[in-house]
């Protein structure tokens, strides 16, 4: 069944260069980096992602990080709260907006 | 659970396991090896003797690549490890790998180890924790250990019951738990006794190890506070795709993504010092092999005799080490060895 995402395309990533190659060298070498053991570790730095990957939606992510994290040690039940948080912010973003939705109210009615 | 071959399931047999990797068609190794410039994979001076004890086992889990468990017989005879003892004698070999199954199932595993004593080599026993609470008669093997002064090696999937067990089977990760603060209590694991305890991790699952001091610095953190357990060193070790792990890979349709996932991570670095170099492993018939997998798969040394009987050490040196495509396993990544990482 054909459909627009396709888990096969995700080893393509890296040949995303043939229509750009510079940026996307660019692009990669600044990945590379990022992802590296710094003032973060490697691995809080994979945790971080996975919950990025949710909140972007983005599935060849959400694959990738759930391999990475689970190959760095990190249990169902911390992947899971680490979505847990997404859903936190993704909702309380939506939620605090009510401030808004109730301060117009109450300018409008008696 | 039974072992695949008490099962009768058709992936007990080596060609059967191979098939199903050649089947996938990939880059075969020996020709990946080529294209990186390495024509073969060359021995260096024989540094371990890695003998296996024989397939039975107190346990069966789900990914070894031995197949052993409580239902295999096969066990190495006395004889034979005489004959293990008479090439170590006269050999300038200083390490023997005690492995299993359960090695000290083997009802003449004492002996052996006392011998080895004697002739002062180093030994390493690959200890599976449980053992040790499996039977009254092996209660006493941290002390067994340590008066012979053995390294002891052993599996912990995980700091969690839940991966653990999921792994090795039910109730394991409590009583290796309760193993590891015996060893602790003779001083293994304890800095400064000289008694050394190094755990491995294997994945449990479709998944490759990660960095080996990462988790060996989580399993460090959880182990001590959670069960007051300390370690000296963990070693980060790749399933292999044979076996009962192949079984598992094809059953969970991991298999086409696990072996693309270790190609893509090829590396030439690790080729360079995989176990098969300084190693020769030995079968519970005497048989002869490059390493403990190439053993499962029967797949002996490439020289003309291949049994400890006729050991002949300089043949062995010039030997072409043989490989399929489950050599894959030990060049993913930093590389995957008994002693863990290698790249």
């Amino acid at each position: 069944m054909e459909t627009y995402y396709d888990p096969k395309d995700l080893k393509n990533f890296g040949k995303i260069g043939e229509f750009g190659q510079e940026l996307a060298d660019n692009f990669f070498d600044y990945y590379g980096n990022v992802f590296k053991d710094s003032a973060l570790s490697a691995r809080e730095k994979s945790l971080i992602a996975l919950a990025v990957a949710h909140a972007v939606q983005c599935p060849y992510c959400i694959d990738a990080y759930t391999s990475d994290t689970l190959e760095k040690g990190y249990t169902e039940e911390q992947l899971m709260e680490a979505v847990h948080v997404t859903t936190a912010i993704r909702g309380g973003a939506s939620l605090v907006h009510s401030v808004q939705m109730m301060k117009q109210a109450k300018k409008l009615m008696m | 659970m039974k072992s695949l071959f008490a099962s009768h399931n058709p992936l007990a047999a080596p060609d059967v396991q191979l098939d199903a990797l050649h089947k996938l068609e990939l880059t075969p190794f020996s020709e990946r090896l080529k294209n990186t410039g390495l024509e073969e994979i060359k021995p260096l001076p024989i540094s371990i003797l890695q003998v296996n004890l024989g397939k039975m086992c107190n346990q069966t889990c789900k990914h070894c690549h031995v197949d052993a468990g409580p239902d295999r017989k096969e066990i190495m005879s006395r004889e034979t490890m005489e004959q293990c003892l008479s090439i170590l004698r006269n050999s300038s070999i200083q390490t023997v790998d005690l492995t299993g199954g359960a090695p000290e199932m083997n009802p003449h595993f004492r002996w052996f180890v006392e011998e080895l004593t004697a002739l002062k080599k180093h030994i390493i026993v690959r200890c599976n924790l449980t053992i040790i609470l499996a039977n009254k008669k092996y209660h006493d093997l941290p002390e067994f250990f340590k008066a012979h002064h053995v390294e002891v090696v052993s599996s912990l999937p995980h700091f969690t019951a839940l991966r653990t067990d999921r792994q090795r089977g039910e109730g394991v990760f409590s009583k290796s738990i309760e193993a590891l603060q015996k060893l602790n209590a003779v001083g293994y694991g304890i800095d400064g006794s000289g008694l050394i305890l190094n755990l491995v991790y294997n994945p449990t699952g479709a998944i490759l190890p990660s960095d080996q001091k990462g988790l060996e610095a989580e399993f460090k953190l959880r182990l001590k506070t959670e069960f007051n357990i300390d370690f000296n060193a963990l070693f980060s070790i790749t399933n292999m795709p044979i076996s009962r792990y192949l079984e598992y890979l094809i059953e969970s349709g991991n298999l086409e993504s696990y072996m693309e996932k270790l190609v893509e991570a090829f590396n030439p670095m690790a080729v360079q010092n995989v176990m098969c170099r300084n190693t020769i492993s030995v079968g519970w018939d005497g048989n002869l092999y490059d390493c403990d997998f190439n053993q499962m798969l029967e797949l002996p040394v490439n020289t003309e005799k291949r049994n400890i009987r006729d050991f002949d050490e300089r043949a062995l040196g010039f030997r072409s080490i043989r490989v399929d495509d489950h050599c894959y396993g030990c060049t993913a990544g930093a590389g995957s060895s008994c002693g863990g990482e290698i790249a």
